[in-house]
Parts: C-alpha cells; sequence; structure tokens
C-alpha cells in the first residue's frame, strides 16, 4: 500500500515538473511568435540586422528557428526529467 | 534534350520508385496498415511527415504568396510552423502512449461515448475530404503545366497512382514513400533558390541572401521597399492587416495544424513517447528547410518580375518572360500603347499581371539552368502533392473502416476483412477526391483555409483538455466540439457564400477575418467545455486512471497490443 501511495506522489511530481517546462517553453514560444513577429514588429523594425529588419525578420526567419530550439531542448529535458523520477522507458 | 523529354523521364523514375517502394512495403495486418506496424524511425516519421504536410500549395504557391502580401504573408510562415511547437510538447508523446489508431479512436475512448466518437469522425472526414480536394486538383494542374496533359487527364492519373499506392501499401507504404518524396521535392525546391540566390546576392544560403545586398551594394529587402512603394504599393516589410487579425489568424493555423488528424495519426507511427517527441522536432526541421527558403524565393521573385519587366520594351523582354505569357501566366496589356510594360498598383493602369504560382515555376529559368531542373521542379511538385493526398486519404479511409465499422457499426468484424474494408474504403475515398478534382466546386480554394479553422475549433481543445484535465467529462468535451464547429462553420458560411459583398474589416467581428475566426472557435470550444463539466458529473474511474497512465511514458511498447 505505501509503496503504491509512493508511486502516486513521485507521478504527480513527475507532472508538476512536465508543466513547469512546458510554461516555460510555451512561453517562448509565444514571445518569438506572437509578441516579436506580431505585437511589436513596428518597434522592433527600427532596428536592423544586416539586410534585415529585427521585427520582419523575426516573423519571416527567426522565430521558425527559436520554434526548432524549442522543441530540441524540449526532447533532450524530458528523456532527462523521465529518468529522474525513473519512467522513461 | 528539351523539356518535356526531361519531364518525362524524370517523372516517370519517380513515379516507379513509389510504386517500387509501395509493393516492397505492403500492409499485411490491420496495424500495420493503420499505423505502420508502430515501427517507422522517429528520423523517417519526421520526413514523411514534413512530405505529409507540405502540400501542392506550399511547394508550388507559398513563396509567390509571400512576394505579393510581403510582410502580411508571415502569418502563413509562423502559422504553419508554430504549430509544431504545440504538437510536440501538448499532444504527440500523450496520443503515442495512448496507442490506438486514429484520432476518432481517442476522442471516443476518452470521452467514454460513442457521441463523441461519430462528432469526430465527422469532422475528420469532413476536414480531410476539403483538403484532399485541392490536392487532387493540384496534381492535375501540375501535370498539365509540364506534361501539357489535359487538366482532367492529369488527376487521373494521380488518382491511378495514389490508389496503387495508398491501397496497397496503408500506413506503412504511404510512410516510405513520403519519404522519397520529400527527398524529391526538397531537392527540387533548394536547386533554383540557391542559383537565384547566388546570382543576386552571390550568397549561396538563400536564407542569408535573402537579408544581403546586390550588385550595387544596396539592400536587397531596401531595394524592394524602395521599388514597390515608387509603383504605388506599401512597403515589403510593412502589411496592411490589422495585429489582432494577424494575431488571430497565426494562432488559428498553428492551433489547427495541431488538430488536422492526418499530421497526428504520424506520431501514432513511432515505436516509443520518446520517439515521438524527437519525431516531432525532425519534423518541423525538414518543414522548415522550406519554410525560411520561400519568404526568401518570394523576395528574389518579386524583385526579378519588376526589373526584368517594368519600364521595359514588349519587343526586349527576356526569353523566360515570353515562354510563360503563353502558358498565361504572365499576361501583359499595352494599355497606352507606347510600346513599354508598366507595373502599377493602379489597376486602371497596370499593364502587367503575374501569377503567384510562377515565383516558383519560373525559377530555373531566370537562373539559366539546364533544361532538367525544370523538370525536376515538376516531379517536386508532383511530390509534394501526391505526398499530401495520399496521408489525407488514409485518414479517411481509416475513419471509414475503423471508427465507424469497427468501432461503432459492426464490432465483431475479423480483422481480415476489416482491413478489406480499410482498403475499399481508401479507392472510395480517391475515386471521391478525383471527382472533386475533376470538378472542382467554386470554392475549393476558399475551402482548404476552412479546414484549420475547423481542426482548430474542434479537435485541438477537446484532446488537449483529454489530456491535460482530468475532470473534463463527455458532456462538456461534445458540447464545445459542437459549439466550437458550429460558430467556426456559421461565420466562414456567413461572410464567404452569404454576404460575401458584407466582407471586410467593416464588418468583422472586432476586425477578425474568417481565416483567424478558428481561434475565436477555439476560445470559445474551451469555455464552453469547462463550464458544462463543471455542471455534470465527473468521468468514472477507470477514464481518470486512463489519463493518469497516457501522462506517463513508460509501457507505451505494450500499450498498443490489445
Amino acid at each position: 500500500m505505501n509503496n503504491l501511495k509512493q508511486e502516486d506522489h513521485s507521478r504527480s511530481a513527475y507532472w508538476r515538473a512536465n508543466i513547469k517546462i512546458l510554461a516555460g517553453l510555451l512561453l517562448i514560444w509565444f514571445i518569438s511568435s506572437f509578441l516579436l513577429g506580431i505585437v511589436f514588429v513596428k518597434e522592433l523594425n527600427q532596428f536592423r540586422m544586416g539586410g534585415f529588419k529585427i521585427g520582419f525578420w523575426f516573423a519571416q526567419q527567426g522565430s521558425i528557428y527559436v520554434f526548432l530550439l524549442i522543441i530540441f531542448y524540449y526532447v533532450w529535458r524530458m528523456n532527462k526529467l523521465d529518468k529522474e523520477f525513473d519512467v522513461d522507458e | 534534350m528539351d523539356i518535356l523529354t526531361w519531364t518525362y523521364i524524370i517523372v516517370g523514375l519517380t513515379f516507379a520508385l513509389y510504386i517500387g517502394i509501395a509493393i516492397k512495403t505492403r500492409a499485411s495486418s490491420t496495424k500495420e496498415f493503420y499505423i505502420a506496424g508502430g515501427g517507422v524511425s522517429p528520423l523517417a516519421n519526421g520526413i514523411a511527415t514534413a512530405a505529409d504536410w507540405m502540400s501542392a500549395a506550399s511547394f508550388i504557391s507559398m513563396a509567390g504568396l509571400i512576394s505579393f502580401m510581403g510582410y502580411d504573408g508571415s502569418v502563413y510562415l509562423m502559422g504553419w510552423t508554430g504549430g509544431y511547437v504545440l504538437l510536440a510538447l501538448l499532444l504527440a508523446p500523450y496520443l503515442r502512449k495512448f496507442g490506438k489508431y486514429t484520432v476518432p479512436d481517442f476522442v471516443g475512448d476518452r470521452y467514454y461515448s460513442q457521441t463523441a466518437r461519430l462528432v469526430a469522425v465527422v469532422a475528420a472526414i469532413f476536414i480531410s475530404f476539403t483538403y484532399v480536394a485541392g490536392q487532387m486538383r493540384g496534381v492535375g494542374i501540375v501535370f498539365s503545366r509540364f506534361l501539357e496533359v489535359d487538366i482532367n487527364t492529369g488527376v487521373i492519373i494521380g488518382m491511378i497512382i495514389v490508389v496503387f499506392y495508398a491501397v496497397l501499401g496503408g500506413m506503412k507504404g504511404i510512410t516510405y514513400t513520403q519519404v522519397a518524396q520529400y527527398c524529391v521535392l526538397i531537392f527540387a525546391y533548394m536547386v533554383p533558390a540557391i542559383f537565384i540566390s547566388l546570382q543576386l546576392t552571390g550568397n549561396p544560403i538563400p536564407q542569408l541572401g535573402f537579408g544581403g545586398t546586390l550588385n550595387d551594394g544596396t539592400y536587397l529587402l531596401d531595394k524592394v521597399d524602395g521599388l514597390l512603394t515608387e509603383l504605388g504599393f506599401i512597403a515589403y516589410t510593412s502589411g496592411s492587416k490589422g495585429m489582432l487579425d494577424m494575431f488571430f489568424i497565426t494562432a488559428a493555423l498553428m492551433v489547427g495544424t495541431a488538430g488536422l488528424p492526418h499530421v497526428i495519426v504520424r506520431f501514432f507511427t513511432v515505436p516509443k513517447v520518446k520517439d515521438a517527441r524527437k519525431s516531432a522536432g525532425y519534423a518541423l526541421l525538414f518543414i522548415a528547410i522550406l519554410y525560411t527558403t520561400a519568404p526568401a524565393v518570394g523576395v528574389f521573385g518579386i524583385y526579378n518580375m519588376i526589373t526584368n519587366i517594368n519600364g521595359q520594351k514588349i519587343e526586349s523582354l527576356p526569353t523566360w518572360v515570353q515562354n510563360w505569357q503563353k502558358t498565361g501566366l504572365i499576361t501583359i496589356e499595352d494599355k497606352n500603347q507606347d510600346g513599354m510594360i508598366l507595373y502599377q498598383k493602379d489597376k486602371v493602369k497596370n499593364e502587367l499581371t503575374i501569377d503567384k504560382d510562377i515565383m516558383v515555376l519560373a525559377n530555373p529559368e531566370i537562373a539559366g539552368l539546364p533544361n532538367w531542373v525544370v523538370a525536376l521542379v515538376a516531379a517536386g511538385g508532383l511530390a509534394a502533392a501526391l505526398s499530401t493526398a495520399a496521408g489525407l486519404l488514409l485518414v479517411i479511409s481509416t475513419a471509414i473502416s475503423r471508427d465507424l465499422l469497427k468501432n461503432a457499426l459492426a464490432p465483431n468484424i475479423s480483422e481480415k476483412s476489416e482491413l478489406l474494408y480499410a482498403r475499399m474504403a481508401a479507392i472510395f475515398a480517391v475515386v471521391v477526391a478525383g471527382y472533386f478534382g475533376v470538378n472542382p466546386p467554386g470554392f475549393v480554394a476558399e475551402v482548404v483555409a476552412f479546414a484549420f479553422g475547423l481542426a482548430a475549433a474542434s479537435f485541438f481543445p477537446i484532446i488537449i483538455m483529454g489530456i491535460f484535465s482530468k475532470r473534463m467529462n463527455k458532456e462538456g468535451a461534445i458540447a464545445g466540439m459542437i459549439i466550437g464547429l458550429i460558430f467556426t462553420l456559421g461565420y466562414l458560411i456567413y461572410f464567404k457564400f452569404m454576404n460575401p459583398e458584407l466582407n471586410n474589416k467593416d464588418h468583422w467581428w472586432f476586425g477578425i477575418s474568417p481565416e483567424g475566426i478558428g481561434t475565436l472557435g477555439m476560445i470559445l470550444n474551451f469555455v464552453v467545455s469547462i463550464i458544462i463539466s463543471k455542471f455534470t458529473p465527473p468521468p468514472p474511474k477507470h477514464i481518470q486512471d486512463l489519463v493518469e497512465e497516457i501522462r506517463i511514458p513508460r509501457g507505451a511498447t505494450s500499450a498498443i497490443i490489445h
């Protein structure tokens, strides 16, 4: 019985840790596309990076690179988390 | 050799390859037919997802669309890639752990309700059919443009090829043909893009050439901004859409992408939960190669069009302009009879009309590349259209044979007859899709955009809540799905079909265009289902245990054996 309770406890701790990781990554997802590429695009366009205005670059290039980084970081982080909580396959 | 001969050779070779793969990888069980036996490597699944995802429209039309929309075109770039973040983080790993074959499977089981399953089946079939009709038309158009056959003959040739490998191979056959199709399409896209980038900016990487300088030392984007404002258009790097509308359209495309059944189902085919996560990363990587190149191709294209055609004498136009005039994709009408071509925003004075597809199709000739590259672009367009069509047809056939027959109408059929029904359903789906390809309803193009809004307003919220909320029950889910669908469909039909003359900023709710309304439908779905679930009984214990179970990666390999 005790064992089962412990497992429940570790499962909900795993889930909470997972949600925390998700929330952080989704915040970055939101900032890189909706904020930098849409809401603040005019302000950012006053700054340049070579031939690109920064806001425009985020909307057409940068956000996509950030998306890629988010997913690959998530893969790495979750594999680690699965091992920590002993729920890996 | 001339272009036509090369096209026949290259298209013939690629088709032989697809059929060869289909014969080698044909499905022998329902598990192989529905989810390729669950043994696809994450890399192969990532590539197949990318091919599945990128349609004829992504390949042929997207760059041109962006080149005419400028900054406004960013909604497609962010919308059609950002959805993969949602898929990887919120859906794919858990649905893989759930371990069944279809989206309605999940909805029906998680919400312990045949009604929920049926609503999901109807939504899946409707979304996939609207999408596939456009693909079959795309196959016909590519055939007619490159092989000089009638569009309808092209659609029928495409149907025969797809029937062959989708019916024979099921998900297993489709997966490995999609891997081959991705290789063909990305090679065909990148070669001309690299050469055009070199020619204009001296940089072989289009993503960098995009922000590079021209021969005269000015930045390409500044030059294009200047050219367009001179001609009366708004600058390339600024937009005309309202901020809220941009926001809503981008969100609808992202969430819609994550809710499309033919994309979700691909993540059922990998062996483990961690493979599903990794596979979503690979999928986005392979999609991003094309999606970060497309805006560069768009700006190269608009620059080439303006500088090569505007203000030039009609008799001294480059040969590629004359060639494409024959196809009707470039039309020139010397309205003021001065022997020069004038490109202007003002429709009365403008003498040049360019079809958006030209930005990709004419690139090999503009860059002076050999004829076989032109043929390769044709094969690439066909690969893009066929791979997407096959993925969609599989969803439709699975929805019929598994979700309708096996899980609802005739639960006692043997696996062998279920497989037979799946194949018959695939043939039926191809024939219906082909019919719409030959007789396209006038609204096909419009309807494809609907698929995203509807997927966003129906599937996405209830799948998310099915995983992240143990309290969400069948009453809430069914109500949310139905309200989300009806609201979104109602708004679309009102503005697109009933009152197209009112379809403008002044009449839209909060300035949200029909393309972006799926986001509001999604929010409504969330709100309605949460409220309804508060006033109705919680799901039974075994469902709450199921939710516990899908949240933990361990045990996924055994989950699909049942």
